[in-house]
Formats: structure tokens, sequence, C-alpha cells
């Protein structure tokens, strides 16, 4: 929060103190280090490296997908499934291979790449830093919460070598995942979600326990920066969320494996009831995704406009007002799927309801830079960069929210266009954002201005080309999740497949960046980003000292409270 | 269960094959499938020369004519660039040929479509100004304003009255939607298979239409039926279409027999989920004939994408005779509103067939005759 006055030099020397306890005591090992690890920070950087990893594979997925999309007609899935299987295949299978990749690509992207580092990564590096704790409230709790992932990842890369892979989309819909995909890999998706979910469950845990009772002294809740409150906000949605997913697929393996019919007509069960099951989990989910990229961009917009954010508490409980209606506008992924007129009618009233908290959100960015003294270093131009994109993606949101117009819309491409565009260009743009604003903090060197600049421009234009055609070809009536598609859908397939193409340079141009950064980058100061920057973690050094805050940071009445 | 679907969808494709009678398949086919071709050469103005000809089957020697169908087993209605299908390059929604799909596409591109772009644009604009005049350049010494009750209160009302004055046409659109069909309506159950559709008439004796997807030349073996650009384009072509009266109420029923397959027609703006288990109900009223294709809208397994969907929209009365033709009846006096389902009819037909076709609106439409064997 930027307009927490802070007394620095009560605390500027406990960093050096702690550098020196530091060498007296944690000085682990590598593998205690690394795999051991109860620092907040290590298990953060953790979670960030295991991020970057699982976007890779993610990204490269898509880019399969778009490669068979570029062209009407089956280009490749034949020849890729026989690589994978090792022996001919049958076009069944190679189209099977299609829907297995469209799964892995959004399982991965939500469960294994924004999640962990939006939620994992920057909230286990800056919640503790920002509340001036020193470390997370459970630390070992924290240690399994990250290494439940990776097995949780294997589970699901492993999948396609078992019985040809989960081609069930990443919503897992009964009964096409049950009596309609047999063989062992829906069950390996499925175990994977849950090892997934568990870890989601005790890191919501830990967020909820540390934000409430390890804030030091004067930090209070209305003190906070954004980005806690956006975490503190998103832990509560994991907590209440994730169990009922966790419910819904623990019936879809009983309904597989051991003859119930939760969700089979034939045994009086019904599979809308899995539909209703994992959007209550799905739609909180989408907002756990962005909450903490709105605190993110929350942090950087005031911090390079040099100014206080603009209207705190209403941006504060915005994401409050954002998470609890989240919990009742679940119906609206399921519009086509035969609700009575007056469910229809209250899931479109209670879905547009979401714009006005949004819309204050966008407003108060916007306030919060009026009047400032803006710079545009890297992170604030993922940051603008953000609010424009999220706003073209809110409002197409809005349009869907219509359950009369939905008919049209439902499973077309403008579905896919409006949540790539709240969340590749939403949520991945405030990754971005962050990951530059925190690398000098994180790694103790500057990252390349040129780079990051050029890295935002390049993916900039390629994820426009690459989603705002499929605008068009939603409303022509395109539907989701086809390898093929009629001649009529080309011209502008082939487009987004191009935007890719460039998109892909953009994530190159940051990969060269991260490593240029870490071997030649010039050393970062403690606050690289001058007055603006007026949270914690700016006030040690940058890295900062293994154990931060060993003496607590006292927080002084603010002059504009 | 899986296995079953596959068996039935080989079961299916035999019977499409072995139906395939309609067919511009190459002589070997037609002289096997028909030996005694009751060539019924009616007068074909403006009939397509192209295809085999030969067309008929035994089978259907009892039936009446389909009146969708032209002496060589050509579909008379033809496929028109721009109306119920996808065009390339287009960027808009497709062209609406249901009252409903006109009020809600005009709900979308007169109401919401400017609504958000004015929007999207404002926050533009705002971006824009302050980047211009902010910049640290522009303004070295930022303010520290921090809160400003009057305008926190406008960006929050402001929202609101937009979004209320949407939801109002919204819920009304919501309700015409929901309009339950009239008694006369035309019931239509759509069945979802992996992968195909199946139709039955439940009001009209029955009868059942199986749906498969037209495979291309190259797909196929010899001498079996492939796809041409009479019967629509490509992945969007079924054997056999559904026909269905335009004018009045259409009462869609959606179920499926193995998993959740999508009832998608984009220019009706109908989109209806098929669940095994469960019936689910739309109605609509098509305003002009013509062809009109869509495609499976939920995710059904490997070939999700290779059950299209394709309807016919013709006169009522063209209806009833292909409702005949199919061995169904319309309720009610059923032979009064079907002159040609006589049943020694597979020769008197084709006079007029042709009357009514020129009678119709289908402007297109040549002479209507010869036999279908499109059975299921």
């Amino acid at each position: 929060m930027t307009d927490t006055a802070l007394n620095p030099s009560a605390f500027q020397a406990h960093g050096d103190h702690g550098h020196h306890h530091d060498a007296a005591h944690d000085h682990p090992g590598f593998f205690a280090r690394w795999f051991m690890s109860t620092n907040h920070k290590d298990i953060g950087t953790l979670y960030l490296i295991f991020a970057i990893f699982a976007g890779i594979v993610g990204g490269a997925i898509s880019g399969l997908m778009r490669a068979e999309l570029a062209a009407p007609g089956i280009q490749y899935l034949p020849t890729w499934a026989a690589m994978l299987s090792g022996g001919d295949v049958t076009f069944d299978q190679a189209l099977n291979l299609w829907n297995v990749l469209i799964t892995a690509h959004g399982l991965i992207m939500v469960f294994f790449m924004v999640m962990p580092a939006i939620i994992g990564g920057f909230g286990n590096w800056f919640v503790p830093i920002m509340i001036g704790a020193p470390d997370m409230a459970f630390p070992r709790m924290n240690n399994i919460s990250f290494w439940l992932l990776p097995p949780s990842f294997m589970l699901l890369l492993a999948s396609p070598f078992f019985g040809g892979g989960a081609g069930t989309g990443w919503t897992v819909y009964a009964p096409l995942s049950t009596y309609g995909s047999p063989g062992p890999a829906v069950d390996m998706a499925i175990l994977s979600l849950h090892l997934s979910g568990a870890s989601s469950i005790l890191g919501a845990i830990n967020f909820i326990t540390t934000i409430f009772n390890m804030r030091a002294p004067g930090m209070t809740l209305h003190k906070m920066p954004l980005f806690v409150w956006s975490v503190l906000v998103t832990a509560f949605l994991l907590l209440l969320a994730l169990p009922v997913l966790a419910a819904a697929i623990t019936m879809l393996l009983t309904d597989r494996n051991f003859g119930t019919t939760f969700y089979d007509p034939a045994g009086g069960g019904d599979p809308v009831l899995y539909q209703h099951l994992f959007w209550f989990f799905g739609h909180p989910e989408v907002y756990i995704m962005i909450l903490p990229g709105f605190g993110i961009v929350s942090q950087i917009v005031a911090t390079f406009s040099r100014k206080p954010v603009f209207g705190y508490l209403g941006m504060a409980y915005a994401m409050v007002a954002i998470g609890v209606v989240g919990f009742v506008v679940w119906a609206h992924h399921m519009f086509t799927t035969g609700l009575s007129v007056n469910t229809k009618m209250y899931f479109t009233a209670a879905t547009m309801v979401i714009a006005v908290p949004t819309g204050i959100k966008i407003f108060s960015w916007i306030a919060t830079m009026w009047g400032g003294s803006m710079s545009f270093k890297t992170p604030m131009v993922w940051a603008i960069g953000f609010i424009f994109m999220f706003t073209v993606g809110g409002v197409t949101g809005v349009v869907l929210a219509n359950g009369g117009v939905d008919d049209y819309m439902h499973d077309t491409y403008y579905v896919v266009a409006h949540f790539h565009y709240v969340l590749s260009l939403g949520a991945v743009f405030a990754l971005f954002a962050g990951f530059y604003y925190w690398f000098p903090k994180m790694s103790g060197k500057m990252y390349s201005e040129l780079l990051g600049q050029l890295h935002f421009w390049v993916f900039f234009v390629g994820v426009n080309v690459l989603f705002f055609p499929m605008h068009f070809l939603g409303l022509q009536g395109m539907p989701r999740r086809y390898p093929d598609y009629p001649d009529a859908f080309a011209f502008w397939n082939h487009i987004a497949s191009v935007g890719y193409g460039i998109m892909a340079i953009g994530v190159m141009i940051f990969l060269v960046n991260i490593v240029y950064s870490l071997v030649a980058g010039r050393k970062a100061e403690g606050n690289p980003w001058g007055e603006g920057a007026t949270t914690l973690e700016w006030t040690l050094t940058s890295p900062p000292p293994f154990h931060q805050f060993e003496t607590l940071p006292v927080i002084e009445d603010g002059k504009h409270h | 269960m899986r296995k079953q679907g596959l068996t039935i969808f080989a079961l299916a494709g035999a019977l499409a094959i072995a139906g395939a009678a309609t067919a511009q398949t190459p002589p070997p086919t037609a002289a096997a499938g028909a030996p005694a071709a009751t060539q019924t050469t009616a007068p074909a103005p403006g009939a397509p020369g192209e295809g085999a000809p030969a067309a008929a089957a035994p089978a259907a020697a009892a039936k009446p004519a389909d009146p969708t169908l032209d002496a060589t087993g050509e579909p008379l209605l033809k496929v028109r660039p721009g109306i119920g299908q996808p065009t390339d390059r287009a960027i808009g929604i497709q062209h609406q040929a249901t009252e409903l799909g006109e009020s809600a596409e005009w709900f979308h591109n007169v109401i919401l479509l400017p609504v958000i772009t004015i929007i999207s644009l404002f926050v533009l604009g705002l971006l824009g100004w302050v980047v211009l005049r902010y910049r640290r350049g522009a303004n070295p010494t930022p303010s520290k304003t921090s809160h400003n009750t009057v305008i926190e209160v406008i960006w929050t009302a402001a929202p609101v009255i937009i979004l209320a004055l949407i939801a109002i046409p919204s819920i009304r659109l919501l309700a015409a939607q929901y309009e339950p069909a009239p008694d006369n309506a035309v019931t239509l159950k759509a069945i979802g298979n992996q992968w195909y559709w199946t139709y039955e008439f439940p009001d009209h004796g029955g009868f059942s239409v199986t749906a498969n997807l037209l495979k291309e030349k190259s797909e196929v073996p010899a001498g079996q039926r492939y796809r041409t650009d009479a019967d629509g384009p490509r992945l969007l072509a079924v054997d056999n279409r559904i026909v269905l009266p335009v004018g009045v109420p259409i009462r869609l029923i959606t179920t499926a027999n193995d998993v959740i397959h999508s009832w998608a027609m984009p220019a009706f703006w109908v989109k209806l989920d098929a669940v095994p288990g469960r019936l689910n109900e739309k109605s609509f009223t098509i305003k002009e004939p013509g062809l009109y294709f869509g495609q499976c809208s939920e995710l059904c397994g490997a070939r999700h994408a290779y059950m299209p969907i394709a309807v016919e929209a013709v006169a009522p009365d063209v209806f009833a005779r292909w409702v005949a033709s199919k061995g169904g009846t319309m309720p009610g006096a059923a032979p009064a509103a079907a002159p040609a389902a006589t049943p020694a009819a597979a020769a008197p037909a084709p006079a007029p067939a042709a009357a009514d076709a020129a009678t119709s609106n289908q402007t297109e439409a040549g002479a209507a005759t010869g036999n279908a064997a499109t059975e299921s």
C-alpha cells in the first residue's frame, strides 16, 4: 500500500544484521536449500522456475495447435500421433490427439503456469515481505505445497502415454470423461488435478494464516498493500472453491472405476450435475487467476506514477466484491445446457454485476496515473497494456453474460477470444509486469530495459494478431475445440497462426532477457524505482537477506489516513 | 458404451452408403444398386446437368418421391453463399433466418457492440491522455490526490446504469427465446451420437433420419458417395439433410445416446445441448427457405468436428411431401396435406411437384422428382 508512511531507517539496518545472521545460521547446502526449503523466497523462486517451465510446455502445445489450424484440413495430427504412440495410428486416434492437446494446454496454463507463478511465485515472495513478516506462517507446509506440483505435473504429462491421453477438455465434462474415455489417462489427469488442488488448498491456508497473524506492528488490514489484499481474497476463493472441484472429480473417479452413477443417467445420475459442481469451482478459478494480477498492477501503477493508489479502500473492497459475486454466477458457463428461463435470467443479471467492481478498478488505475509523474519502465508498459487488454476482454465478457446472446456465442471462438483476452493478455501481462517489476529485487540484477520493451511490443502485437481475429471467427460461428474447420474460416485462422509466431518471438526475447540479465545484468539497488516504490520490499537489499525482518518493522500512521 | 457407439456408427455408415442411391456416384454403384432405374425424366428447367444420370432404388418404389431432390438425385435447394453458412473473411454475425435470431442480432449489433466499442475506446482514450499529459517530462511533480468521493460514486453508478439499460432488452430477449411452441408446432427431435445426428419426427409418424458427414472424394473408396458442392461446404455437408417447413413454429427437442453433444445452428440463433438422460427443448420459426448449416458445439470425442448439422427449410407443402416420402404422416388429414403422397406415385409425382416447387419461393428449384432411397 503506497500511502503507508514507512520509516525506512527503522529497519534499514536489519538487512545488514540479517545478512550477518544469515551467514551464521542459515547457509544450507544446495540440496537442503532447494529440495527441503522452508524459506518463502526460495520456495517462491522454485514456483517461478516451475511456472516458466510449464509455460514453455503449454505454449509449445498451443504452437502445435496453431500449426494444425493454420490451414483447413488435417495437417500434422496423424504424424504427431504416430510419433507419440510409436506406431501406426487410426484417423480417430489422430483426432483424439487434438483433444489431448487442448486439454493439456488448458490444464497446464491454468494449474501449472498462471496459478504457480502468480500465487505461489509472487505471493510467496512478496506477501510476507510486504506485511513485514519474516516468513510464511507454515514454512514446511509451504514446502509441501510446492512439491506436490511436480508429481502432479508429471502425472498429467505422462497421461498421453497411457491409453491415448485425456481428450476431455480442461473441464473434464462427464460423461465424455467417464464411460466416454476408457483407459488410465483420464484417471491420471484427475489425480493430477487432485494433487494440484491439494497444493493450492495448503497454500491458501498458509496465506490466510500469514496475512491474518503475521502483519508487522501497525500494518492494519487497511494499510496492507493491494497485492496482499488480492492474495488474501484469492486464498479465500481457493479455500472455498477447490474442495468442490475435489468432490466433483472424486465422483468422476468413482463413476469411472467403482460403478457409481453420480453423472450417469442410466443409474439416476445427471451429467449436468458435474457441470454445476465444476463451474462452482471454475468461475472463482478465473478470478483466482486474475485477482493477484490486479494487485500487481496496482503496485506497479502507483510506483511508476509516483502517486498513491487512487481510492485504496474502493480498490480493496472491489476485489472482495468480485470474489463474493464470483461465487454466484457459475451457471453462465452453462447457458446452453437447458437451464430454465428464470435461472438464465438470474445468472445473466448476476454476471453483469461483476462488471461494476471491475470498472471501479479500471477507472481507479487510470485515476492513479492521472496527475502522476509517470515513467514508462518495462513493468509500467506491461501494466498499461494489461489495463487496456483486460478492458477489451472484460467488455466481451459483458456480451457473453447475456444468456440470450450466449446461445449464439457459446462454445465458439468468441469465447476463446474472450478468455484469452482476460487471461493470456490479462493475467499473463500482469505476470510479465510483476516479473519485470520484482526481477531486480528477486535476483539482485537489473533486467535489460531494451529487451524488456522489445519483449512487450512484440508480444503485444503478437497476442492481438493471434486472438483478435478469434472474435470474428466466433461471430461467424466457428466452434471451439475443432482440429479442422470449413474453408470459410481459413483466413482468420491463418492470421491467428501468424500472430502466434510473432508472440513466440516475444517469448524468446523474454527468455533471452532472463539469461542475459542473470549473467550480465548490472547490480540492482535496494530500490531501483525511486520514490514511488513505497512498499516494504524496496526497503530491503536486492536480493533481500536470507531472513528479513528479524526485528519487525513498525508501520507508522500514514499521513493520508 | 463407446464401443457400442462405434458399432452404431459403423452400421449407420453402412446404411448411409447403402442408401446412397441419391448417388452422384459413378456408374458402377448406380448400375449395381439400380438395375431398373426408373428414369422419371421429368421436365427439368434449370436442373443441374452434373451428376451421374442414375438415381433410383427398388426400395423407394413404394414411396412417393422426395420433393427435395431432382430427377438426378441432386438436392434441389442450392447452397447460397452468405446464407446459412460462414463466409470467409467476414467479421460479423451470420445472416439470421429466424425472428428470434434477428432480434438477438439487433441486440448484439445495435446495443452491445457499440456500447463495448465505446467503452473500450473511452478507456483507451483516457490511457492515451494520461500517458501524454502526465508523463514525467510533462508533469515532474505528482499530485498527492488519492480520494475523490464524487468521482468514485460516478464511476460506480455509471456502469450500473449502463448495465441496467443492457439488462432490459437482454431479459426481454431471454423471455422471447423461452416462449413455448404452440400446439401446431412441428416437433423435431435431434439425438446426438458419436459422431452423427439422428432425427425423429414424433408427431409425423415417428420416422427417423440419420445424418452423417459427407466425406471428400479423396477420402472415400471408389463408388461411395462423396460430397459435391451441391451438398454444401466441406465439413458442413451431410448425406441426409433434415427438412423443416418455413413459417411454422418448430419445437426442437435434443437428447443424446452417449456423451453430451450440442445442436447448434448459427443462422437460427439456436444452440441447445444434447444431454444423455435429458430432453431439452427450444422453439423457433424459420423465415426464409434455404440451406442452413451448423456444427456440433460440445466436445464429444475424437470426431467432434465431424458431425455437422444441415437443415433444408422449405415451403410447408414441400415439407409435407418430404414427410410422406420418408414414410411419415402429417398430423390430422395427412393425404390432403400431401397430394403427392399416394402410394402408387413414383411416376405421377413429377408434375405437381414441379408446379409446387415453382410456386413456393424456391426460385432456384427445378423439377422435383426422382427417387429417394435415403433410408435410415
